[in-house]
Formats: C-alpha cells, structure tokens, sequence
C-alpha cells in the first residue's frame, strides 16, 4: 500500500530537486555571461600582450646579454641585461676593425658592418639592412614572416635563438642564457665563475685571498653585498614581513583578550558595556583594513610599525569577536570549583578560565599569524616596508621580472614555511 | 610476577608525607617556566616594536596625536559639503558594483577550480590516488602567492581593467578554498560512493550524486566566507593596482583636500555594503550549517 499524499509529497520533492539542480548551474552561468559582457572579456583578449607574456617568462628563467653598438660612435658594449655596469667581454663576439659578428649560436649569426647590419637565420635566409638618410632599408626573402616586424625607423627580428633590433640610433642583439647570471657573485668578486668545487676547496683549506679575512666570511660578504640582486636587502625585507605580521598579531591578541572578557556575556555582568565593546569591534572590522593602513599610515608615516599597526588594528576587531565566544563557551563547573574556594574574579579568570580557553585561542592566533604573514607583504606594499615594497617596484618597472620571479619564490617559501610551523605548533597545542 | 609483587626485599616505599611539597614544587616550576617564557615573549615583542619603529618614518609617540588630525580634518570637509554626499554615493555606485562583481566572479570561479583540486586531492575520492601530494602542494602555493601580486603582473600583460583582477583573486580563492573543500570532502560518508559504484556509476556521476549532495552546504557556507573575504581583496587590489571602487578612492586621497568629500562618500559605501555582506552571509551560513546538522 502506498499513501498516495506521501507519494505525491515525495514526487514534488523530488520534482523541485531536479529544477534546482538545474537552474544553479544555470543562474551561474548566466551571471558569468553577464560578467563577461561588463568586463569586456573579448577586448581584453583580443588586446591581451602576448609578447609582454613571452619577455616576461623567458626572463623568468633566463637572463640576456645585449650587444649593442651605438651607431653614432661606433661603440661595441656586451652587458648583462644591458646594464654597463655588468659589460665583459663574450668569446661568441668577435671584432675585427668595424665588423663586429655576433654569433647566437645554432647557425644563426648577426653582423654589424659600417653601413648596416644583416642576420643570418637557418630554414630562412639573410635579414639585411641598410641605413641611408636616416632611413633603414630591409632587404629579406618574400614574403617576410610575422617574426620580423619593420617600418622607416625600426626593425625588429625576434628568433628562437635570440633578438635583434635596429633602430637610427642603435643595433642590438639579445642572446639568451638560462639561469640568473651573477646571483652568488658579481664580476668584481674574486670568486666569479669559479666552479662549487673550486669554491668549497677556496672556503675549507686554501690560502686566503684577502689577508686580513677568511675565504669564508670573505664569499659570505660577496654573496651579502651583490649589487645586482641585494641579497641582504631583500632578506632584511623579508624578516620586516615576518616582523610586521608578528607584532600586529600578538599585540592585538594581547589587546583583545581583556577586552574579549569585557564583551562575553558570561564574564562582564553589565549590558551596556558589553554591547558598547561589540559594536566596537564590528566597527573595526567593518571598517576596511585598507582603511585603517591609509588612515595609519597618515599619522605615523610609511615604514614597517605603520603595517604592524595597521594589522593590530584589524586584528583586534577580529580576535575581540572570537575570544568573547570562546568565552562564552566555556565549562563553567571550572569556575564554579574556584568559586567555592573564595577566590575573587581576577583568580576564576586566571585559574578557571585562562586554562580551558587558551589552546583554542593560541591556535587562533597562530593561524592568523601564518594568514596574516601573507597580508603583510600586500600591506608592505601600500605603507612601504617589506619585501612587498620590493615586489611592487620591480613589478613597476616592468622589466625587473627576475627579480620579481626571485621575490616571487621567497614569499612562497616563507608563506608555506610559517604554515607548516604554525600547524606543527597547532597540532601540539591540541594534543596537550 | 611472583617476582615483582612479592619482592624479597621491598623497596622504600614514596613517602606520602611530603606528597603537598613535591606537587607544590612542580606547580611552582610550572609557573616560573611559565612566567619566564611570557616575559622573554614581551621582551622580544618589544624589541620588535623599537626595530620597526626604527625604520619607520615616522616614530609612534610623535604620530599618535596626528591619528586624528587626517580623520578630523576628511570629516569637517565633507560635513561641510555633506549636501554633496548622496550625489557623490550615488556617482560610485557603478564603482562599487564593479567591485562586487570582480568579488563575485572570482568567488564563483575559484569555487569551480577549488571543487575539482579538492576532489583530485582527497583521499578516497581522487581518481590519480598517487597524485594527491602534487595537488596539495599546487593547492599550497597558489595560496601562498599574494592576489595582489598576481593581478599587477597581469597588468603588464592583460593591460588594465578587472579582468586581471578576478584572475588574480580567483586563483588565490581556488588555493584557499581548496584546502577547507578538500576537508569536508575527507569526512564525507564514502557509503553512497560504493553504493553509485556498485551500479555502474562513472567517477563524475559518482561524485555528482554521491558527495556534493552530502557537502554542499558546508561548501557553500565557506565560499560564502570566502566572497566577504574576496570583496575587500577586490577593494584593496583596487587601491593598488586598477579598477574599481578601491582606484576611485585612491584617485580622491591622492587629490587630496578639495575632495574628501568623495572620499567619505566612497569610504561610507564601501563600509555600508561590507557590513550589509557580512550580515547576510552571517544569516545564510547559519541557516546552512544548521540545516546541514539536522540531517
């Protein structure tokens, strides 16, 4: 016997069940339509710079050596990323009166002679340009592939080897290597290209470079110092990250823990005061930490205290919540065993309460540390202090990337080194 | 046995006697490794201050009576003008809806990565078992990396815009809300796997009809969560980067005096629209997690 009011009950059930399951799907797709339209996905793409991605990743991994021969002197400079303070002298580049050849390797060879410049490229031909009144002509096998690009007062070349580009002013050729070149050691260490074989025989037993110094302390300073990847900059910034992050967190925990007693229901017998305390902390945590770090930074200017301030400031909204009902949570029989010893309330809070409610409260706060750790770097980067600061002035100029790569790794490496401690502490916290 | 419990010669038995003074003693050693650390812990807070302090610009005894002059002097401008106000609100409400949007696109997409991470990454549910430890970790440094960080490297290449925003939250979302995903997931009762498995099901069906019925409001009350979180991301990578109500307010503080009037209407929106959120996610998690637990 089936109840035929239960039957219909359940096939309407079911019935809407199956008009939800489709409509969500449904309803959100028709919202990221509507998104798509607003945001103006397709213009976007069709202007997206694909060759910005493409300079972006490869220097990601790799960095370039530029020779250039400035047209007007006839200069010939060969510098790491084109920076004259990193010029050398390659084996792949050979002068010989006022023909420079450059040879990119694979076939591919680029010349600078005294009237012009050609390009010699495998499976193609030769790229070759004149320049005359101030005008470059381009002689090339028809028709040109989308790989060169030419007008009147530029030509460029771009092949898997490596770069070119002519302009009235200057020649340049880009050769590509992988890896971050001069990262441990500039060229005005002693050190430089030197095997890590060499260098581990140079540091353990043999006889000092410097007299007054140990090969050790010696390297150590050389890798401290480098001028082109500043080391310890970046590894003074990082510790300001980490230190931003942990004077905002502790200190707003310790603000908030008194206060977290004044807003529980079950500690602060009057009402008034205790409404007041919540809505100050809806407040604060109403009010944006963006906020709170311009309105900070106003006052106490830009600099790592004005971001530890700015994180306490947020924080304390935020523990002042979730320690009052952590309060409110407790097992009162505790409070009560130290009532029946005459003890005053500052002794329950302190014997009663303090120990139930502190593993959960410690592990709050470490979890907001390890978040909060993440939050600094963005912090840093609007009151200027930290490695975010680092980050967001090689990302501006925009040709830095690796060293927006490098910062990149770190920040990752601290982030997932402050979870993994904050979790190994957590979970001993728990366990007792 | 015999041995130990009826021993020749029976050894000298605790004296019960200064039973009170050891316990007192280990309660006092307890205390004074207690306090020890709490002041070490004070100490090193301290000298982290003076450190940070050190390298800030300005000292903090000199910039606490400023902490109100810039509030005080934003407020008299725009009370001043504050018949400006519901004009003003009403000029960057387009702002604000941009920024809502970006919060909401990117909640909605990092939701889709961060279900299908968290599935691939469970125990039990994953179809590549051996494959679970790569996605933690791919789960891991997504969270780790800063959206704002994303978003400006995107700019040089997306150019300007939300897009570049939305991307940068929502892999971030996908990050973070892969992990809490991932542990509802776990705890998940597999018996209506088995049961969908034991008729044929394919792993999607399986998934479709057997776990996101039983952790979907759970889910849906930590993307909740996540979309407050993401609506003041969205604020801030404004701020920083582009687009958005944040960039409104970041033109205006720049201008400076003569325009604190735009500066409290936006603030005031923007502080408006963060509690009303919060509110309404407060209510509808309620009411999930308590549906949820009712059965």
């Amino acid at each position: 016997m089936v109840d035929a009011a239960l039957f219909t009950t359940v096939q309407t059930g079911f019935q809407r069940r199956k008009i939800m399951a489709l409509a969500v799907p449904v309803l959100i797709a028709a919202y990221l339509v509507y998104a798509a339209i607003t945001f103006d996905l397709v213009g976007v793409a069709s202007r997206a710079r694909m060759d910005n991605a493409r300079v972006l990743l490869s220097d990601f991994w790799s960095y370039k050596v530029h020779v250039t021969r400035d047209n007007r002197s006839g200069a010939i400079t060969s510098a790491i990323d084109g920076d004259n303070r990193y010029a050398f002298t390659p084996d792949w580049v050979t002068t010989a009166g006022d023909v420079t050849t450059v040879d990119l390797g694979g076939g591919t060879v680029a010349t600078y002679d005294a009237g012009g410049a050609s390009l010699v490229v495998p499976d193609y031909g030769t790229i070759d340009i004149r320049a005359s009144n101030g005008k470059l002509t381009l002689t090339a096998p028809e028709p040109l592939p989308e790989w060169i690009s030419a007008s009147d007062t530029r030509i460029g070349v771009t092949t898997p080897a490596g770069r070119f580009n002519y302009t009235k002013s200057k020649v340049e050729t880009f050769r590509y290597f992988a890896g971050w070149e001069l990262f441990f050691f500039t060229f005005d260490s002693p050190f430089y290209g030197k095997s890590a074989g060499d260098l581990l025989g140079l540091a353990l037993w043999e006889p000092r470079i410097a007299p007054d110094q140990s090969n050790l302390s010696l390297m150590a300073g050389d890798v401290w110092n480098n001028r082109l990847w500043h080391h310890g900059e970046v590894v003074w910034a990082l510790f300001e990250t980490v230190l931003m992050a942990f004077l905002g967190t502790f200190c707003a925990a310790l603000i908030a823990l008194p206060l977290g007693f004044i807003a529980a229901s079950n500690m602060m017998p009057v009402r008034a005061l205790r409404f007041a305390m919540r809505r100050l902390f809806d407040f604060i945590r109403g009010v944006d930490a963006l906020i709170w770090t311009i309105v900070l930074s106003r006052a106490f200017g830009p600099g790592p205290m004005t971001g530890a301030l700015a994180i306490l400031m947020t924080d304390t909204g935020a523990f002042g919540k979730t320690f009052s009902e952590a309060l409110e949570n407790i097992d009162e029989k505790q409070v009560e065993g130290i009532r029946s010893t005459g003890a005053n309330a500052l002794q329950r809070a302190r014997f009663g309460v303090i120990p139930q409610v502190m593993p959960v409260l410690l592990s709050q706060v470490l979890y907001s540390f390890e978040s909060n750790t993440r939050s600094a770097t963005v912090i840093g980067a609007i009151v200027g202090g930290g490695i975010g600061l680092l980050l967001t002035q090689a990302i501006q100029t925009q040709k830095d990337w690796e060293d927006v790569c490098y910062y990149l790794i770190l920040i990752v490496a601290m982030v997932m080194a402050m979870d993994w401690a904050s979790g190994l502490i957590r979970r001993k916290l728990i366990k007792g | 046995m015999v041995d130990i419990a009826f021993g020749p010669e029976p050894g000298p038995r605790p004296d019960l006697s200064d039973r009170n003074q050891s316990y007192l003693l280990m309660v006092r050693q307890k205390r004074l490794y207690g306090t020890v650390l709490l002041v070490l812990f004070l100490v090193l807070l301290a000298a982290g201050f003076r450190q940070a302090q050190d390298r800030n610009a300005g000292g903090f005894l000199e910039g606490l009576p400023m902490l109100g002059a810039f509030p005080s002097e934003v407020l008299a401008e725009a009370w001043a003008n504050r018949a400006n106000l519901p004009g003003l609100a009403w000029h960057f409400l387009p702002s604000l809806i941009e920024t809502l949007n970006i919060a909401a696109v990117a909640t909605l997409l990092g939701g889709i990565g961060a279900a299908f991470l968290a599935l691939i990454s469970t125990r039990g549910l994953s179809p590549f078992p051996a494959l679970t430890g790569v996605f933690r970790r791919i789960m891991d440094a997504m969270r780790a990396l800063p959206d704002v960080v994303i978003a400006l490297v995107l700019i040089f290449i997306l150019g300007g815009g939300p897009i570049p925003a939305v991307i940068a939250i929502a892999l971030h979302t996908s990050g973070a809300l892969g992990k809490l995903f991932s542990e509802v997931a776990e705890n998940a009762d597999l018996k209506p796997v088995e049961g969908l498995t034991s008729t044929g099901a394919t792993w999607g069906q399986r998934i479709w009809l057997g776990i996101i019925p039983q952790v979907a409001p759970n889910w849906a009350s930590y993307g909740l969560m996540r979309f407050e979180i993401n609506v003041r991301a969205s604020a801030i990578l404004g701020f920083v980067g582009q687009g958005g109500i944040g960039h409104d307010l970041k033109l205006a503080m720049q201008w400076g005096q003569g325009r604190y009037d735009e500066v409290v209407a936006i603030f005031l929106i923007l502080f408006l629209t963060i509690v009303i959120i919060d509110r309404f996610s407060d209510r509808v998690r309620t009411r999930l997690t308590k549906g949820a637990s009712h059965g």
